[in-house]
């Protein structure tokens, strides 16, 4: 077993828990963030990657619209290395009711949200693949984020403030004593370990999985109510900015270009287990349809994975439990004290990606006046390492990268551009990582071919680099293909069936993938 | 950008050669076909250049080397999936070559100026394409490689030999059909002109030459979109006066491909008179191969004992039409014409005259040039322009256009 003494304990790995323990860090306090799986893995890598501009919710959620306005600006500046600031439409579409927009254009003007009539004939002429039949066009400052990269970013910041950031250690039990915590208990997932991390207090981030956390507090329920939503990425960016539908919030009513792909959703339903996501066939033709709104000929184009996230929304009695498209996306900060009796721990719930910041300098801030002490937040002031120079990302990047290197260095995912040199130093640093762990951060097997081509390369190259065995490396590989196939199958139709054939053929035919040395049991992690 | 480069690149932006890469399965078998990439590293292959890459560009081209792309369309001609790589590649390169193109890449897409300066001066012109140091000149100059080939001036145009020439004695008696010679085939292979139309009058056509202009497809090789577009239109206009629904001949491949293809797939050019001429006009190779095929062709043709090379240009294979020479020369007694299977003889229109391409482009030919000596040292034939002035100029092997074999085989020359 071994043992750790800390300031704080950040439960979770998700954008939260990252923007908090950067935040904790930043004000001096010892800390540890625990993470049963990877960075991002949750509901952070899981949704549109879009940076609202607060626009899609000027008429609906004006707090949240005014937040995200302000966050909007200070992310881009502050992680500008995550985060294409490609400005966005909101749209009328032939059959919406083009009065939405004058609410639209009141209430950004009443949130600060900036936003801008412009022609229908000035954004076909930016969007050409865009509705001719569209009645209104609004710009706005939306963008794209890569969440994992906001995560990592974040990570990285708290640990150049002497953070430790433990991924793959789920949390098994947390003492409390007279009525206040005093220590989290989690197993390395990776080797089994017990861990017992001593501390004065507990923030609870964990998303969907907060209620769960609590209760091992012993606190009283806390109901976060995960709703679904589905994504569908498009093969290649069919528009260059964000396209909204200019509508009451409803699903399939946003289009965000994010590096390579474009990415329509989404939708929104009541699940009761955060960990049993399905992606239903009917929810994908519903996204489809929706695309087709926004994009005529959307069904034509080529898709290429799918996936679903939730949403750790916070029961709110204002809407009936079933709603959670129209429950509050504001934060919430729960006091265990006041609720349950319980001293030095608080849960959040709620928010979204482009709030995360905020977000955590709000528990942070109750955690310090409820410690006593006044230590202001400077998250919002220091960029954070890789983004020093302020220049945001922008999709020519890893072109023009190969386009330097590309004589000196080899290409093992093509679709990405990921070169050797990406890999092996993503590899040396998580060498225990799996494939998708490595993926979330270089994009590996995130493009056409699905990891066709490149996943057998990447093994070898691992493999080569003395950090796995034989046995490992194929069950690495499978484990990866297995994992590619989930987000595969709900959009088998058109262009991707046939380079799934292919796939397949490569892997059953000529690699002979089921028969290659393997562990006994599966490789899972 | 400049204003005069804008529309053909509005299209080159966004338009389906675009969409066709959602086709891509990485198959690879472009990049196996490549003849650039075959040599030469600096090329990063037509995959990784088109469909690959085109995901990543948003009105800005960053990868400059995809200029080492040729542009002899093999990639699109062997995609069994229909992605239009070259075309990508091709509309990517005028993207990115709009804000500085170089002024030779200006200049060597004015053929018609070429001819015009160089005809009336001719003796002299010859001699300075074969002055060293004034080739020395030009490539540091102008950035033409001293040693690549040139067209070779000639005292006199076709369109004057045509003025000036005793009309047929005998009244033709199968219709009448319109000559398009090309700006090479009027100043530089007046030869290939003269017999084309002299074949065509012996099998009992009327042709009819109406002035006109040149296609523009070495400005749109070099990414002059805007001017090769109006090019392509005033020459159709040219084409269409002189007759409706006239089938139209040339016998000169590559322009013939500009019409019939790539002025609309490249360009997006969509217009009503390009669709006309580009569905009127033939190969003239494949127009005697079509009067074959329906028994039309008079096979009275005289023995020719002789073995010769014969290469299919790039720009003929991209018509998907087969190679229709190696099908009409066979039906001349005692010729035996052996095929090179090379894929390219490297000069890809203007691709090898470039002093940072010669090399490449000779790499890419070699396996042509050698097969060429070995197979026939005195005469080798082959369907387009620049590609016969490079096959002759590495190979020192005499290039003549097909129809200069069957000319001979019915007793005209």
């Amino acid at each position: 077993m071994r043992k750790l003494a800390v300031d704080v304990v950040v439960i979770g790995g998700g954008s939260t828990g990252a923007g908090v323990v950067r935040d904790v860090a930043m004000r001096g306090y010892s800390t540890v963030l625990l993470e049963r799986a990877d960075l991002g893995q949750g509901t952070t890598g899981r949704f549109h990657g879009l940076l609202h501009s607060g626009g899609r919710y000027v008429v609906s959620d004006p707090l949240s619209a005014t937040e995200c306005a302000q966050e909007n600006a200070i992310l881009s500046r502050i992680q500008s290395e995550a985060i294409e600031t490609t400005g966005g439409y909101f749209v009328t579409g032939p059959d919406d009711d083009p009065a939405f927009a004058d609410k639209f254009l009141e209430g950004a003007k009443a949130t600060g949200v900036p936003a801008r009539e412009i022609s229908v004939a000035e954004a076909l002429r930016n969007e050409p693949r865009l509705n001719p039949r569209i009645l209104r066009a609004i710009e706005v400052q939306d963008g794209s984020v890569d969440g994992w990269q906001l995560v990592w970013g974040a990570a990285n910041s708290a640990k150049a403030y002497g953070a430790e950031i433990l991924t793959y250690h789920s949390v098994t039990k947390i003492d409390t004593a007279d009525g206040k915590v005093t220590a989290v208990h989690c197993t390395d997932l990776k080797n089994g370990e017990d861990v017992v991390i001593e501390c004065g207090f507990v923030l609870n981030c964990a998303g969907p999985w907060a209620g769960q956390i609590a209760a091992m507090a012993g606190a009283h329920p806390v109901d976060v109510i995960p709703g679904r939503g589905i994504m569908v990425a498009m093969n290649h960016r069919l528009v260059n900015r964000v396209v909204n539908r200019c509508i009451y919030p409803a699903d399939g009513d946003i289009l965000v270009p994010v590096h390579t792909v474009s990415i329509i959703g989404t939708t929104d339903v009541k699940v009761d287990d955060p960990d049993n996501l399905a992606i239903e066939p009917k929810e994908v033709q519903q996204m489809l349809d929706a695309g087709e709104v926004l994009i005529p000929g959307f069904r034509q184009s080529r898709a290429l994975h799918a996936w679903a996230g939730a949403r750790p929304l916070i029961k709110d009695n204002r809407v009936a439990a079933a709603d959670t498209r129209h429950m509050s996306r504001g934060m919430a900060v729960i006091d265990h004290t006041t609720r349950d009796g319980l001293d030095g721990m608080l849960t959040i719930g709620g928010g979204k990606l482009t709030t995360y910041r905020l977000m955590a300098e709000h528990i942070v801030d109750a955690m310090c006046e409820k410690l006593g002490e006044k230590r202001s937040c400077r998250t919002a002031d220091e960029a954070i390492p890789g983004s020093e120079s302020g220049k945001n990302y922008l999709v020519t990047h890893r072109l023009e990268d190969r386009e330097h290197d590309r004589l000196d260095d080899q290409i093992i995912c093509e679709c990405e551009l990921m070169s050797r040199k990406m890999f092996t130093d993503a590899l040396a640093t998580q060498p225990k990582g799996t494939f998708d762990d490595l993926r979330r951060q270089l994009r590996l097997g995130m493009g056409p071919c699905q990891g066709g081509f490149c996943s057998m390369r990447a093994t070898g190259i691992a493999l080569e680099s003395d950090h796995i065995d034989i046995e490992r490396a194929t069950g690495l590989l499978r484990l990866f293909l297995k994992n590619r196939w989930i987000g595969l199958w709900p959009i088998l139709y058109g262009d991707q069936v046939r380079q799934t054939a292919l796939d397949n053929w490569i892997f059953q035919g000529t690699l002979d993938v089921e028969h290659l040395p393997q562990p006994e049991s599966e490789v899972a992690l | 950008m400049s204003d005069e480069t804008k529309p053909g690149l509005e299209f080159a932006g966004h338009e389906f050669a675009r969409a066709s890469l959602d086709a891509c399965v990485k198959c690879t078998i472009c990049e196996t076909q490549c003849p650039v990439a075959a040599v030469t590293p600096l090329f990063s292959g037509p995959k990784f250049v088109g469909p690959q890459a085109e995901r990543y560009r948003n009105g800005d081209s960053v990868d400059h080397s995809l200029d080492y792309c040729s542009s002899c369309g093999t990639c699109t001609l062997v995609c069994p999936q229909g992605v239009q790589i070259a075309e990508l590649n091709s509309q990517a390169r005028a993207v990115m070559k709009a804000d500085h193109m170089p002024l030779r890449d200006r200049l060597i897409g004015q053929t018609t100026l070429m001819g015009t300066m160089m005809t009336p001066v001719a003796p002299i012109a010859r001699a300075a394409l074969h002055n060293k140091p004034i080739r020395t000149i030009m490539e540091k100059v102008v950035g033409v490689h001293r040693d690549a080939p040139m067209p070779p001036p000639q005292g006199q145009t076709f369109a004057s030999w045509w003025a000036k020439r005793p009309k047929p004695a005998t009244a033709a008696t199968r219709g009448t059909l319109v000559f398009f010679h090309g700006c090479a085939g009027g100043y530089f292979e007046v030869e290939t002109s003269k017999k084309s139309v002299e074949v065509l009058e012996h099998l009992g056509y009327e042709v009819i030459v109406p002035k006109q202009g040149c296609c523009g497809l070495a400005q749109q090789s070099n990414g002059l979109f805007e001017q090769a577009s109006a090019s392509v239109l005033k020459l159709c206009d040219d084409l269409r006066a002189a007759g409706k629904d006239l089938t139209i001949i040339s016998s000169s491949g590559s322009c013939t491909g500009m019409l019939k293809h790539e002025a609309h797939e490249i360009m997006g050019v969509d217009d009503e008179r390009l669709k006309d001429v580009g569905t009127r006009i033939r190969d003239i190779m494949e127009f005697l191969l079509d009067l074959h095929e329906a028994g039309e062709l008079p096979t009275d043709f005289a023995t020719i004992e002789m073995t010769v090379p014969y290469h299919a240009p790039c720009q003929l294979k991209s018509q998907g039409m087969g190679m229709p020479a190696v099908e009409v020369l066979g039906l001349i007694p005692g010729l035996t014409v052996v095929e090179s299977g090379a894929v390219c003889c490297g000069i890809a229109g203007t691709y090898g005259l470039k002093k940072e391409k010669y090399e490449i482009a000779q790499a890419v030919g070699k396996p042509l040039f050698e097969m060429v000596k070995k197979t026939n040292p005195n005469l080798a034939l082959c369907d387009t322009e620049t590609c016969r002035w490079q096959i002759e100029q590495s190979s020192g092997v005499k290039t003549e256009h097909p129809i200069w074999m069957v000319h001979r085989a019915y007793g005209l020359s």
